[in-house]
C-alpha cells in the first residue's frame, strides 16, 4: 500500500506575518526581491541532502510557511559556506537568513530530540558564554553526552590520535575576565528591547524569554 | 493692446477631474484670487485643457478685455503650449500667459486638504503678481541645415541612412569598424523566422554603398561636435587603412600576395575563432569592398621591413599606401542620429561559468559564427578540442538580471538561445542533447512564443534554473572528461549535475565602454544603466534632451532587430520632420546683454554650458547667441554689473513672484 | 608595524600546528605581533545560529580590546574567526540597532569600538604587507617538485572578499609559487569542507571532505595546503571513516605556514608537522636534487 499525505496548502497553514518578520531582520531584507532562479541550490554543496532546496526555503519563508521552514532539514544542513550569498543575483544574504531561521527554530524548540546540530550550537554558545573560550574536545564530549553518548566510543580512535599527536586539551581554556563578558551579554538582553525597532524588540523579547525557559 | 496700461488678469483654476479638486478647494482658491489686485475675473473649471476650457479663455479675453491670463493646473510640460495658444487665439501675445502647477507640486504630493488649498493660493498669488510684468515676446525661428549625420553602421544606422537618402536627404554615415553591418552581419539566422541574417542584411549594405545621397565613412569616428539644432558642425576622424578607398576595387589580389602565406592572426569578425592575414577584408560582403592593413601585425608597418608583395600585386591601381595618415573631415549637418549599438557582456566576469578557463565554454556570438556556413568551420559544429559535442548546455541570462553585473533583462537572449538551440541541433548529430537553462522564458513578440513551441517539439530540453557553476571535476563515471553543469531543476524539484561537451553562454547586452564619452560629445544623458536616455520613454522614444539629436537601436537599450529597425525608421522620420519644416521655433526665454552696462569683464564667457557667449573684441562687450542659449540663467546670476537679462525671467518678474508667495496671507 | 594577534580557540586546540608554524614564520620574516590581551572566543558560526546580536558583541569585545591597545590591524588565522570578526564589523557599520546594542554592552567593560581596527588574514599580511620578494629571499629549501593543491576553503573569501578574488582567490597560489612549489590546478579551491557537519551529521559532512580529497589525489597532488584550522582538521582527521564509507584517501593536508616553514628550512617538529595524521613525505635535501 502507498501512504498518502495531504500536500495541498490552505491559507490556515500559513503563519501570516512570519515572512515579513524575517525580512525585517537586518541582513534579511533582500529576500523580498527573490526571483526563484535556484542559483543558491545550484551552488550549495549540501543541497544534495536537503529536503527543501535553499530556493524553496526562501519561497516558503516569504509565503509565511513557518512550520514547514522551521521543521526543514535544510536550515540545519547549511554549513555557512556563503556560496549562495555571494552568487545570488539578487544579493540576498541567504546564509544570514538561514541563521535567522535556525535561531527561530531553537527559540521555539522545533527540532528533533537529541538532534546534534542545534545541541552543538547551544553547547557552543553556552561554553563561549561561561568560559569565554571553546575547547573543541570538551565541546564534542558535551555534545555526545547530550545527543548520543554511545558515539563517544565510536570516536575512540580519533581521540587517541589527537592525544598521540598532542592535539588533545586536557584542561579547558578560559579567559581571565569571565564576569566582564557575562555582564556584556546581560546588557544585550536588557538593551535590545529598548534599542531595536518594535518588530525587532518583540523578536528579541522572544529570544531572552525562550532562552530563559530553555536553559535554566 | 493694453487699455490705458490697466492690467486685467483672467485667472482659471482647473479641477483636473478629481486630481486637483480632490485635494484643493478650487472654489475657495478662485474666490481668493478674485480679490487680488489686477484680477478682472476668476473661475474654476473641470478640465481647462478641454476644447470648451480653451474657448472659455478666448471668449473671456474678448468679453472682459483681459490682457493677462493665468491658469492653475498641471505641469507646464504638458499644457503650457495649449494655453499659450488659447491666449494667442483670444488676440493676446502668447507670453502674456503664465501657468501655475498645482497638481504635481501640490495636490498629488500633499495629504492635508486645508494646507494644500493654502499652498495653491500662495502659488496663484505669485503668478498674479508676476504676470503683470510680462512683456510681449516672439518665438525664435532657427533655420535647419538639410544634411544628416548618422553615427553607427549597424542595422539601425543602415536603415536610418537609407530611409533618409531615399527621401532625397543627404546623409553622412560614420562607422567605427572597417565595414558596416554591425552585430547583425555576424549572426547566422534571425529569430523567429530563421531567415539568414546575411541574406536580408547585405542587400541593404550594398544599397548604402551605392546610394549617391549617402557619404559612407567607414573606419572613422566622430571627433568633435559643435553647434546646435539645425546647425551642427561635426569633425570626423578617418583612421588610416593604408589603402586608398577610391583606388581599391576589392579584387583582393593583395591578400593572396601577402608574405604571410597562411592566415595567422585572430579574425575579429569570427570572434577570433578563425584567422586572417595582416591585409584583409573583414568578410566577403563587407561594405565598402575595400581591404585594410592592420598596423599591429603588418611587417612593413610594424618593423619597416617587408618585401611588400601586396604593393606589387596592386601595381596597376597603386591603392596601397603605407604612408597614409589620419584625416579630419569637417561637415555641417542639421540633425544627428546616433545608432552606436551595444557591446556584449564579457563572460569572463562570471568566473563560475569558466569562460576563458574551459576551452569548450563559448559565448553566443562565437556560436553564431560556428554554425555559419561561411564561418571558420564552414558551419560544422566542431569544438576547440576538435570534438563534436554530444551534449550542449545553453545558459540564459549571463550578465543579465544580476545585481552584481547588469541589473536589466537583455530582451534578446531567450529568443537567440532558442534559435541557437535549433541551429546547433540542425548542425549536429540527431542524438545530440541540447539543454536550455533559463530563469524565466521571455518570448513576447510576433511569432516568438510559437517559436518556443517549435523548439519544445524538436526535443530540446528546458530546465528552469540558473546554473550555479560549470566545472571540470567529475564525481560520477559519466562525468569524466566532461564539463559538469550544476543546477537546480526548479520545476522537477531536484539539484542536478548535467555533464555536457559544450557550454554556450547567452551573454547579455550592455552599453559600449565609451558610451559616457559619446554622451558627453553629443551633450546627451544616459540612464543609470548607461544606455542613452530618450526624452520620454513612451511619447518621445527616439528623441533626446538635445534638440536635433535622435537615437535608434541598442544604444538606447537592448532590443531585437524588428524593434531596432522600427526605431531607426522613427528616428529618420523625426529628423525629416525637422528638415522639411526648414526651421525650428525656440522658446524666447533667452538671455541678452544690455551693452550700455556691460563692462567687458568676460566672467560670463566661460560659465555658459552651451558656449553661447562670445566676446566682441572691437566693442569690448559680451554677446549672447540666441540660437545657442538654452535659458539656464547662469550668466544672468553671475554678471557683476547686472547687465545680462533674461526674457521671462527679468528681475521684476522674479521679485514679484517671490513677493507673491511671501506676502500671501 | 605591530599586529594584534588573535589566535582563536582552535589554534590552541586541534589546530595548534597552525600557530606553531605561523609564529616562527612571522619571526623569520620580521613580522611583529602581540597577542590580544584576554581575547575570547569569536562565537564562530555556531553562535550565530543562537543569537546574532550576542555573537556580534562576543566578537566585538576582541575588536574593542585591540582598538584600546592602539592596534590598527588584527591578524586572525582561523577562517571562521576571520569571517566572524569581519562580520561583526560589517554589522556594526550597517545596522544602527546592532551598533547601539554593541556599544552599550561594551560600555559595561569600559570598552568602545569605532570600527577603526581592521581584521586581516595572515595570507593577506604575508602577500600584501611583507611581500613575495621578501618571502622569496628567505627561502632556503625551495619546494621544488612538490605538487601542492592550494585549498582556500569558503570563509576566507566569502562573503567578504577583502583581499582576494571571491571566485578565484590567488594569494596562496602566489605565495606557494614564491616558495618554489608546483601548483596543481584545483577547481574546488573554495568549496566547503563540510564545516562542523563532519561532527554532527557525518554523512553529508564527510562527503564534502571526501570530494575535496579525492579530487586532489586525482589531480596527482603530493599535499594539500590549507589556511583554516577547521578545514585542516576535517581533511586530516576523518580518513578512517571516509575509507570505510567510500575509499581510502591518503594525502597529507598541512597549513600553508607549515610549507613556508619547510621552505625556510625550519625543522619539521618545530612547525608541528608531526601532528598530522597523514604523514608528509620528506623533502629532498637541499642541493641533492641537482
Amino acid at each position: 500500500m502507498i501512504e498518502l499525505t495531504r500536500t495541498i496548502k490552505y491559507e490556515a497553514d500559513r503563519v501570516k506575518g512570519f515572512g515579513h518578520d524575517v525580512m525585517k531582520v537586518p541582513g534579511c531584507e533582500n529576500l523580498e526581491s527573490c526571483i526563484q532562479c535556484g542559483t543558491c541550490s545550484g551552488v550549495c554543496p549540501l543541497s544534495i541532502y536537503m529536503d527543501y532546496s535553499p530556493r524553496q526555503v526562501m519561497a516558503l519563508t516569504r509565503s509565511d510557511f513557518k512550520n514547514e521552514v522551521l521543521r526543514s532539514h535544510t536550515i540545519w544542513l547549511c554549513a555557512s559556506c556563503y556560496a549562495c550569498t555571494v552568487e545570488c543575483p539578487r544579493q540576498i544574504r541567504i546564509t544570514d537568513i538561514m541563521y535567522e531561521l535556525k535561531q527561530r527554530a531553537i527559540q521555539e524548540g522545533i527540532y528533533p530530540k537529541r538532534f546534534p546540530i542545534p545541541v552543538l550550537a547551544k553547547e557552543f554558545s553556552h561554553m563561549a558564554h561561561s568560559w569565554g573560550r571553546v575547547t573543541e574536545n570538551w565541546l564534542v564530549m558535551r555534545l555526545f553526552l547530550k545527543t548520543n553518548w554511545l558515539a563517544i566510543f565510536k570516536m575512540w580512535k580519533l581521540g587517541l590520535g589527537l592525544i598521540r599527536s598532542g592535539r588533545f586539551s586536557v584542561r579547558p581554556d578560559k579567559i581571565k575576565r569571565r564576569r566582564e563578558l557575562q555582564k556584556m551579554m546581560e546588557m544585550v538582553d536588557n538593551v535590545a528591547l529598548s534599542a531595536l525597532p518594535p518588530a525587532l524588540a518583540n523578536n528579541n523579547n522572544n529570544h531572552s524569554n525562550s532562552k530563559g525557559n530553555g536553559q535554566h | 493692446m493694453d487699455n490705458n496700461n490697466e492690467i486685467r488678469i483672467g485667472f482659471y483654476i482647473c479641477h483636473c477631474g478629481s486630481n486637483i479638486a480632490g485635494m484643493v478647494d478650487v472654489a475657495d482658491v478662485a474666490q481668493y484670487v478674485e480679490k487680488l489686485p489686477g484680477v478682472a475675473l476668476s473661475r474654476h473649471y473641470k478640465y481647462m485643457c478641454s476644447d470648451p476650457g480653451q474657448e472659455l479663455i478666448q471668449q473671456d479675453i474678448k468679453d472682459h478685455k483681459l490682457n493677462r491670463v493665468v491658469v492653475a493646473s498641471c505641469s507646464p510640460l504638458l499644457h503650457e503650449h495649449t494655453f499659450r495658444q488659447a491666449t494667442e487665439k483670444g488676440g493676446l501675445n502668447p507670453f502674456f500667459f503664465h501657468m501655475v502647477n498645482i497638481r504635481e507640486h501640490d495636490s498629488w504630493v500633499h495629504t492635508d486638504r486645508q494646507a494644500a488649498t493654502e499652498k495653491a493660493k500662495a502659488l496663484a498669488s505669485a503668478a498674479i503678481q508676476r504676470v503683470a510684468y510680462h512683456k510681449p515676446l516672439e518665438m525664435k525661428k532657427v533655420p535647419i541645415h538639410p544634411d544628416v549625420l548618422v553615427v553607427g553602421g549597424g542595422i539601425a544606422g543602415i536603415h536610418a541612412a537609407l530611409t533618409l537618402a531615399n527621401a532625397g536627404k543627404k546623409v553622412y554615415l560614420v562607422e567605427r569598424d572597417p565595414t558596416i553591418g554591425g552585430h547583425m552581419a555576424r549572426f547566422d539566422k534571425t529569430f523567429p523566422t530563421l531567415d539568414c541574417a546575411a541574406c536580408i542584411l547585405t542587400p541593404k549594405m550594398s544599397a548604402v554603398g551605392s546610394n549617391p545621397n549617402i557619404t559612407l565613412w567607414s573606419y572613422s569616428e566622430v571627433a568633435e561636435v559643435k553647434g546646435y539644432v539645425g546647425n551642427y558642425k561635426v569633425t570626423v576622424r578617418r583612421k588610416p587603412r593604408y589603402v586608398h578607398e577610391d583606388l581599391c576595387v576589392g579584387c583582393q589580389e593583395c591578400i593572396k600576395a601577402c608574405v604571410y602565406k597562411e592566415p595567422k592572426f585572430p579574425d575579429e569578425f569570427n570572434e577570433g575563432l578563425g584567422k586572417r592575414k595582416p591585409i584583409y577584408i573583414p568578410f566577403p560582403q563587407a561594405t565598402p569592398q575595400v581591404v585594410l592593413i592592420d598596423p599591429e601585425t603588418c611587417l612593413q608597418l610594424k618593423l619597416g621591413k617587408c618585401k611588400q608583395t601586396c604593393v606589387a600585386a596592386c601595381a596597376d591601381r597603386q591603392a596601397i599606401d603605407f604612408h597614409q595618415k589620419e584625416e579630419l573631415k569637417q561637415i555641417d549637418v542639421g540633425t544627428i542620429i546616433l545608432a552606436t549599438g551595444f557591446k556584449t557582456f564579457d563572460a569572463k566576469r562570471l568566473a563560475a561559468y569558466g569562460y576563458g578557463v574551459h576551452q569548450n565554454v563559448y559565448t553566443a556570438l562565437e556560436v553564431e559564427r560556428l554554425v555559419n556556413a561561411s564561418g571558420p568551420t564552414g558551419g560544422e559544429v566542431v569544438l576547440r578540442d576538435g570534438q563534436k559535442p554530444k551534449a550542449i548546455g545553453i545558459i540564459h541570462c549571463v550578465g543579465s538580471r544580476d545585481e552584481k553585473t547588469n541589473r536589466w533583462c537583455s530582451r534578446v537572449c531567450c529568443m537567440y538561445s532558442l534559435k541557437l538551440a535549433h541551429l546547433l541541433k540542425e548542425h549536429s548529430d540527431p542524438a545530440t542533447e541540447i539543454y536550455n537553462f533559463y530563469i524565466d522564458m521571455r518570448t513576447p513578440g510576433k511569432g516568438y512564443d510559437e517559436f518556443y513551441d517549435k523548439l519544445l517539439d524538436e526535443g530540446v530540453h528546458f530546465i528552469r534554473g540558473r546554473v550555479g557553476e560549470v566545472t571540470d571535476w567529475a564525481f560520477t563515471p559519466e562525468e569524466e572528461g566532461k564539463l559538469v553543469m550544476r543546477v537546480e531543476d526548479t520545476l522537477a524539484g531536484y539539484v542536478r549535475r548535467i555533464p555536457v561537451d559544450m557550454v554556450v553562454l547567452a551573454t547579455g547586452l550592455e552599453p559600449h565602454t565609451d558610451a559616457q564619452a559619446v554622451r558627453r560629445m553629443f551633450n546627451m544623458s544616459c540612464g543609470s544603466e548607461g544606455f542613452f536616455l530618450e526624452r520620454h520613454p513612451k511619447l518621445a522614444p527616439v528623441s533626446t534632451f538635445t534638440d536635433g539629436v535622435f537615437i535608434a537601436g541598442c544604444c538606447q537599450g537592448p532590443k531585437d532587430i524588428p524593434d531596432t529597425v522600427a526605431q531607426a525608421g522613427a528616428a529618420a522620420a523625426e529628423a525629416m520632420a525637422l528638415i522639411d519644416k526648414k526651421y525650428i521655433e525656440q522658446e524666447p526665454n533667452t538671455a541678452f546683454v544690455d551693452e550700455t552696462d556691460c563692462s567687458g569683464c568676460k566672467s560670463c564667457v566661460p560659465l555658459c554650458p552651451y558656449s553661447a557667449i562670445s566676446f566682441v573684441e572691437d566693442k569690448k562687450k559680451a554677446v549672447i547667441n540666441e540660437a545657442l542659449c538654452k535659458g539656464c540663467g547662469t550668466c544672468v546670476a553671475a554678471c557683476p554689473s547686472g547687465s545680462i537679462h533674461q526674457n521671462l525671467f527679468e528681475d521684476e518678474e522674479i521679485f514679484k513672484e517671490i513677493e507673491g508667495v511671501l506676502a500671501y496671507d | 608595524m605591530k599586529y594584534a594577534y588573535y589566535p582563536g580557540c582552535s589554534l590552541r586546540g586541534t589546530g595548534r600546528a597552525y600557530e606553531e608554524s605561523l609564529l616562527p614564520v612571522f619571526k623569520a620574516l620580521g613580522v611583529e605581533w602581540q597577542e590580544i590581551e584576554d581575547w575570547n572566543c569569536c562565537g564562530a558560526t555556531a553562535y550565530m545560529a543562537v543569537d546574532e546580536v550576542k555573537s556580534c558583541v562576543l566578537a566585538a569585545r576582541n575588536l574593542a580590546i585591540a582598538e584600546k591597545a592602539g592596534y590598527s590591524d588584527i591578524v586572525a588565522p582561523c577562517s571562521a574567526c576571520y569571517l566572524v570578526l569581519n562580520k561583526a564589523r560589517h554589522y556594526v557599520e550597517e545596522s544602527k540597532a546592532i551598533a547601539n546594542t554593541v556599544r552599550r554592552a561594551l560600555k559595561t567593560a569600559n570598552l568602545t569600538y569605532n570600527c577603526k581596527v581592521k581584521v586581516r588574514h595572515p595570507l593577506d599580511v604575508l602577500v600584501n604587507d611583507v611581500g613575495l620578494d621578501r618571502i622569496k629571499k628567505r627561502v632556503t629549501r625551495p619546494l621544488r617538485e612538490l605538487k601542492v593543491v592550494p585549498y582556500y576553503g569558503c570563509q576566507i573569501v566569502r562573503p567578504y572578499s577583502t583581499f582576494d578574488d571571491q571566485a578565484n582567490p590567488t594569494a596562496m597560489d602566489r605565495l606557494l609559487n614564491a616558495l618554489g612549489a608546483e601548483l596543481v590546478y584545483y577547481p574546488l579551491k573554495t568549496r566547503c569542507c563540510g564545516g562542523s557537519l563532519t561532527g554532527t551529521l557525518p554523512e553529508p559532512g564527510l562527503l564534502c571532505t571526501y570530494i575535496l580529497l579525492k579530487e586532489a589525489i586525482k589531480r596527482q597532488a603530493d599535499v594539500m595546503s590549507t589556511c583554516c584550522s577547521l578545514c585542516q582538521f576535517n581533511l586530516d582527521a576523518y580518513r578512517d571513516k571516509i575509507a570505510a564509507k567510500w575509499e581510502p584517501v591518503e594525502i597529507p593536508v598541512v597549513f600553508f605556514s607549515q610549507l613556508m616553514g619547510l621552505a625556510f628550512g625550519l625543522p619539521a617538529e618545530q612547525i608541528g608537522l608531526q601532528r598530522g595524521f597523514a604523514p608528509m613525505k620528506p623533502l629532498p635535501a637541499p642541493g641533492v636534487a641537482a
